[in-house]
């Protein structure tokens, strides 16, 4: 196979994945270029911000920054505890990413809670180039986050039409990459933790505290249940 | 702000995203071999960073206000059916989201 027809193929094999991911983009991405328009921001802002930051809660929350007094270090400090997230998506794609060559770099620039979810679950048919296939994934989503995002900016005030709960799409996808995880593993201990931790974090911390102590707690308890979830790993199916 | 001012706080934002993205790949890098407790982790994280992901997705239901997360547990139950039994990803996606859409906007 030609290297041209096969990036051809692998992208036709990206593209179904992402059609959810469009849906969803485009309808937070223009609430989210509506929100920066409607606090007084031209459409280049979340135009540009959309291309560098690709990381979409914490782009709406970077609208409140703007508006505040200028302090970059609290920016700073705050984007490190909002995306604290990623780091756990870096260790599980360590192997994953290998031998993907430049395209590593944007692999991970572009590892937004979506684009981690998909290249780490996606049954990659073995004769589709594994590289290009994350590639188009992360491309794809990243430019659907910035159409919807500078479309929501130039045009956001004057789309009428009755949009009221398209935003559970996230939520679908969600469910499914975690219901397919589910079906795939051999130990649902890690399931479980991840599941429980949460709702209890979110509970005792509150919906804008959660995450870190929530991450906290499960790379504890998975270090010290280590021993039962490896041997499941390795158990009968 | 002046637009140089939010420039560096943009900056600040985006360097922030970066090393949380990054870090990983720099602290064991491809060419030396992954510690066996981190290749753990990347085996045994991804489950629990979905269950995260779900409920960060539903951090903002209550149950004690409103619709009391009926409408969400209605959706996250018929997305869980339509995915056992057709196992088509964008069957169950697509079918819990315009259930939810109805179910919200008439409904409750």
């Amino acid at each position: 196979m030609t290297k041209q027809n096969s990036i051809k193929k692998a992208f036709k094999a990206a593209f179904p994945y992402t059609i959810p991911i469009f849906a969803g983009f485009w309808f937070l991405g223009m609430t989210y270029g509506i929100y920066m328009n409607v606090s007084g921001f031209s459409f280049l802002y979340p135009m540009l911000m959309s291309i560098t930051i690709f990381a979409g809660s914490m782009e709406f929350i970077t609208v409140d920054l703007l508006l505040g007094s200028f302090n970059p270090v609290q920016a700073f400090l705050m984007t490190l505890m909002i995306n604290a997230r990623h780091l756990f998506y870096g260790i599980s794609m360590l192997d994953k990413f290998r031998g993907t060559g430049l395209k590593k770099l944007y692999l991970i620039f572009g590892m937004c809670d979506e684009s981690f979810s998909i290249n780490y679950t996606a049954k990659i048919p073995p004769d589709v180039d594994r590289g290009w296939f994350m590639f188009f994934v992360t491309l794809l989503n990243h430019f659907y986050w910035f159409s919807g995002s500078t479309l929501g900016g130039i045009f956001g005030s004057l789309i009428h039409f009755n949009t009221e709960g398209l935003d559970f799409v996230m939520t679908a996808m969600f469910t499914v990459i975690f219901l397919e995880q589910w079906l795939k593993d051999r130990q649902h201990i890690s399931a479980l933790l991840g599941l429980g931790i949460s709702l209890l974090c979110l509970w005792i911390f509150g919906a804008d505290n959660f995450i870190i102590p929530s991450m906290a707690a499960m790379l504890m308890m998975l270090t010290l249940l280590r021993k039962p979830v490896e041997k499941r790993e390795e158990g009968q199916r | 702000m002046t637009v140089t001012q939010q420039i560096i706080t943009v900056a600040a934002v985006v360097l922030g995203t970066m090393l949380t993205r990054f870090l990983p790949f720099f602290l064991f890098p491809a060419g030396r071999e992954t510690p066996r407790y981190i290749q753990y982790l990347g085996r045994a994280l991804p489950p629990a960073v979905f269950g995260l992901l779900v409920v960060y997705c539903l951090k903002n239901v209550s149950i004690l206000k409103g619709s009391h997360g009926i409408p969400e547990l209605i959706a996250i139950a018929a997305v869980v059916a339509l995915h056992l039994w057709k196992r088509q990803m964008l069957l169950s996606i697509a079918g819990g989201t315009v259930l939810y859409m109805v179910l919200v906007q008439t409904v409750f």
